[in-house]
């Protein structure tokens, strides 16, 4: 039910997310979902790929500092309060969210967000109480 | 400025002594402090050694060189008491500098040795010129940093009246000086510049000022410089030195002549020596300050290396005093940096560094200027085995870095975090400190 998640450090210079891009093009690595969270100097570069370990040795072998982490891929309605209803469900639940951000692609007609929570396995069990889905692996690699 | 400058003395019997007179009281006090010094663990060793038993194995100041040179590793060595040379209970102060590697020295200070460390600042402030009528406001940081508490306690044994700020908040010490009519600084000569840039912006011009005098130091700086302050502000500027371990300020200053540093030669023996040969240099010839105490009970130090580089001016000053001058510090014989008016050394910012698991082993130290005050910028590498992908935890580690510096070496400093492999490696001997600073 868990996805993988690059997180790679990246210095605030010109041209530095470029060369991630442009490696993982390289290495055939598709990337479904990014997001950049950013500081006055650097920034963390957030990214679903198809094939994160690959992607993971990869970047490594050229020098990026990067590491793996668990999130989940939550499908949600969209229209007006989709968003809102899992926030609902999450709050209600007591769970906390660290970050999130959106897939490129929709899935079937609903929008892919993806989350990343401070106690992943509590959040998971809270969701599918609420019969919310969770996307899967395979699933996301088939969109 | 001032036209003919009136010279006055604290204690003209001492500061215009003959020379032959002067040398006779320094073997008898060395041979004082050769006997409190055999009282230390350390130097009952040392001295035994070089075969000084006692008082009587001086007999002129040639026998100085018999004594072997004390230097800050051995001050180190000796912490926290292996130069106290009194009972704890006679002491009444202890100054600590946090030294190069983490480990403190330590100077002890009797009732008696403070009181004689307050009557030569005393007297440093009247070869100003200056006297009880001055507001004197002292800009140098209290606490163990002796720069505040030594020119405060000299300052009111004069009978200054003296506002003891300490150093910072810039718009106070310009609100003070306006409503107080300060007219006596005692500041370093980055935070002066500062303060002239910062005047305007608080409403007040240097005309609204009663500034008359200001002691720089703290931070070796130029003629230019001097000459820079006086015109910005319209008043006149003393050099002073000092270090902890000879007390801290009041070792030597400048009288209303301007021409050098009058060292009290009355209580410290001045030496300059080469740094490689330890050949002793006469006059006009650069080499290390090397002081001995001649008036400490509690902490005496023999021949200890300052690591200053200097000279001692030739020639006689119109003052009449006969106490030798000691030129501007010219450099210094180790990495010691100077971050506005406070000393430190890269091996204790290398020392925090190591401390932090999350980076990596190659970091690099920045000086610049801002505006007129030192920036001191530390950068270092993101260890790739702890990054967690979490910009919260990297800005945590920055402010812990930045928080654990602040506590070694007493400076805010500016982290900045790099990926791996970005910062210079070296080979051999690192080259680890880009100072762009301009002198001052």
């Amino acid at each position: 039910m868990k996805l993988t998640q690059l997180s790679v450090f990246l210095e605030n210079k010109q041209g530095r997310l470029y060369e991630v891009c442009a490696l993982l093009g390289k290495n055939k690595i598709n990337i479904r979902a990014l997001t950049v969270a950013e500081s006055e100097e650097f920034g963390i570069l957030r990214i679903v790929v198809d094939k994160p370990e690959s992607a993971m040795r990869v970047l490594k072998k050229n020098g990026f500092t990067a590491n793996l982490t668990d999130i989940v891929a939550v499908e949600v309605g969209d229209h007006p309060g989709g968003l809102a209803g899992i926030l609902k469900i999450l709050f209600a639940g007591n769970i906390n969210v660290e970050y999130m951000y959106g897939f490129v692609e929709k899935f079937s007609d609903n929008a892919l967000l993806v989350f990343r929570f401070e106690d992943i396995n509590k959040a998971i069990k809270v969701l599918g109480k609420n019969k919310i889905r969770i996307v899967g692996k395979k699933e996301v690699d088939n969109l | 400025m001032s036209k003919l400058p009136e010279v006055r003395y604290w204690s003209k019997e001492f500061e215009t002594i003959d020379r032959p007179s002067l040398k006779k009281l320094q073997v008898k006090r060395l041979k004082e402090t050769v006997s409190c010094a055999l009282k230390t663990s350390f130097y009952k060793a040392r001295l035994k050694k070089a075969g000084i038993n006692g008082p009587e194995d001086i007999k002129t100041l040639d026998d100085l060189e018999k004594i072997p040179f004390t230097t800050k590793d051995d001050l180190r060595e000796c912490y926290p008491g292996g130069l106290l040379s009194v009972s704890l209970e006679e002491v009444v102060r202890i100054h600590t500098s946090s030294g190069t590697t983490g480990t403190p020295t330590v100077i002890y200070h009797t009732g008696a040795d403070v009181d004689r460390w307050t009557d030569l600042v005393a007297r440093s402030i009247t070869a100003t010129g200056a006297g009880r009528k001055d507001i004197f406001q002292n800009m140098m940081s209290y606490g163990m940093f002796t720069g505040g508490l030594g020119l405060h306690y000299g300052a009111e044994r004069v009978g200054m009246t003296v506002i003891p700020i300490g150093g910072g908040n810039t718009r106070r010490q310009i609100q003070l000086m306006h409503d107080f009519k300060t007219t006596v600084l005692h500041i370093t000569p980055s935070y002066m510049l500062h303060i002239h840039s910062k005047t305007g912006e608080c409403g007040f011009s240097v005309n609204d000022l009663n500034l008359r005098k200001a002691y720089l130091g703290a931070e070796p700086y130029s003629e230019n410089t001097r000459r820079k302050v006086e015109s910005l502000f319209n008043i006149d500027v003393y050099n002073s030195y000092g270090l902890s371990e000879m007390n801290g300020p009041g070792v030597a200053f400048e009288c209303v002549y301007k021409c050098g540093m009058h060292t009290w030669e009355d209580a410290y023996i001045l030496e300059i020596t080469d740094p490689k040969t330890r050949e002793s240099l006469g006059p006009e010839k650069e080499g290390e300050i090397v002081f001995t105490t001649l008036t400490r009970k509690a902490t005496p130090l023999l021949r200890y290396r300052t690591r200053d580089l200097a000279f001692v001016h030739g020639g006689e000053c119109r003052c009449k005093r006969t106490h030798r001058r000691l030129s501007r510090i010219t450099g210094r014989t180790d990495d010691m940096l100077i971050v506005n008016g406070v000393n430190v050394y890269p091996s204790q910012i290398e020392e925090v560094i190591m401390r932090v698991p999350q980076v990596g082993n190659n970091y690099q130290i920045c000086l610049e200027k801002e505006g007129t005050l030192d920036k001191l910028i530390v950068k270092v590498e993101i260890y790739s085995k702890m990054f967690r992908g979490d910009l919260g935890e990297i800005e945590i580690l920055k402010e812990k870095i930045k928080t654990e510096l602040r506590a070694a070496i007493v400076i805010n400093a500016v982290i900045e975090l790099h990926e791996p492999g970005v910062l210079p490696v070296f080979e051999g001997k690192a080259k680890r400190v880009i100072d762009t600073r301009q002198k001052l």
